[in-house]
């Protein structure tokens, strides 16, 4: 039978949103606070909700040790207490919270393989969040 | 298609132990949760259910009724005990959220009258909760 589970980490990272391809004046109007170029941080929690069938012999979707391991490894490592902008990933895309979410979905995407990857869903703060289903309809 | 959703709370201990499966087994893959003293948690339970607003009253389903039977089915059975040892299905079954999950769906789906089942949600922690939509 086929179960939906959704784990949640948290990390913290600055960074600051600013196009290349606008103006001064249209990066302020368009990012507002966000353009400082000073930056500015988040305590991001992201939630991962994967999904199959519950092995019989361990009632479980996936092991969560697999699950954490995987997940402190390649995400939190590489996110957590770095400035975004400084990273690869966000050479040339713009570290919005929107792009976060894709680039850990691809993250997922590509190295776990014990579990069916559904959705990325980060909270950037109290009052906003973002979710993920790599272009799939989400499920509720 | 509206959809209302019902929350309570109860409080468990369980270990997990497969008897198939070697003591070592066991250990490697179940790590501290295979202590067979047991452990618990505070579990929070959401029940979804679905269905048209019927005209008369307003209502999808009667709430009381909801929650009556989730207090009869789920709190009743699982509130302040012993999974593994107090509750028939899992003394065949891994008290899993997983399988917790499916339980309680297959408790509360036939009880349910007017109001359709859509999604069980168990919350073992704050940071980990499993979903269940019945057989897909």
């Amino acid at each position: 039978m086929k179960a939906y589970l959704t784990r949640r980490y948290m990390f913290s990272a600055s960074h600051r949103l600013h196009s290349n391809d606008m103006s001064t004046e249209e990066n302020v109007a368009t990012y507002g606070k966000c353009n400082n170029p000073h930056g500015h941080g988040h305590n991001y929690v992201v939630a991962i909700t994967v999904s199959g069938p519950v092995d019989q012999s361990t009632g479980m979707v996936c092991n969560l040790t697999d699950l954490d391991g995987f997940v402190q490894g390649e995400i939190i490592a590489r996110f957590d207490i770095e400035n975004l902008n400084m990273l690869p990933e966000f050479a040339s895309v713009i570290p919005s919270t929107e792009n976060l979410c894709t680039v850990i979905h691809d993250i997922l995407q590509r190295g776990f393989t014990q579990a069916h990857l559904e959705m990325v869903r980060i909270q950037e703060t109290m009052m906003n969040s973002f979710e993920y289903a790599g272009g799939g309809a989400m499920k509720f | 298609m509206v959809y209302l959703t019902r929350k309570a709370e109860f409080a468990a201990s369980h270990y997990y132990h497969n008897p198939d499966l070697s003591p070592e087994e066991n250990r490697r893959i179940f790590g501290k949760c295979n202590n067979p003293n047991g452990h618990g948690h505070n579990y929070t339970l959401e029940v979804t259910v679905k269905g048209e607003v019927d005209p008369r009253s307003g209502f999808v389903v009667d709430l009381k009724q909801l929650k009556e039977t989730m207090h009869t089915e789920v709190l009743e059975a699982m509130d302040h005990r012993f999974l593994n040892k107090e509750v028939p299905e899992f003394l065949t079954r891994i008290p899993t959220t997983e399988n917790l999950a499916i339980a309680i769906w297959q408790r509360l789906s036939p009880k349910l009258k007017a109001a359709q089942l859509h999604r069980v949600r168990v919350y073992e922690t704050g940071d980990l909760f499993v979903d269940f939509y019945g057989e897909e």
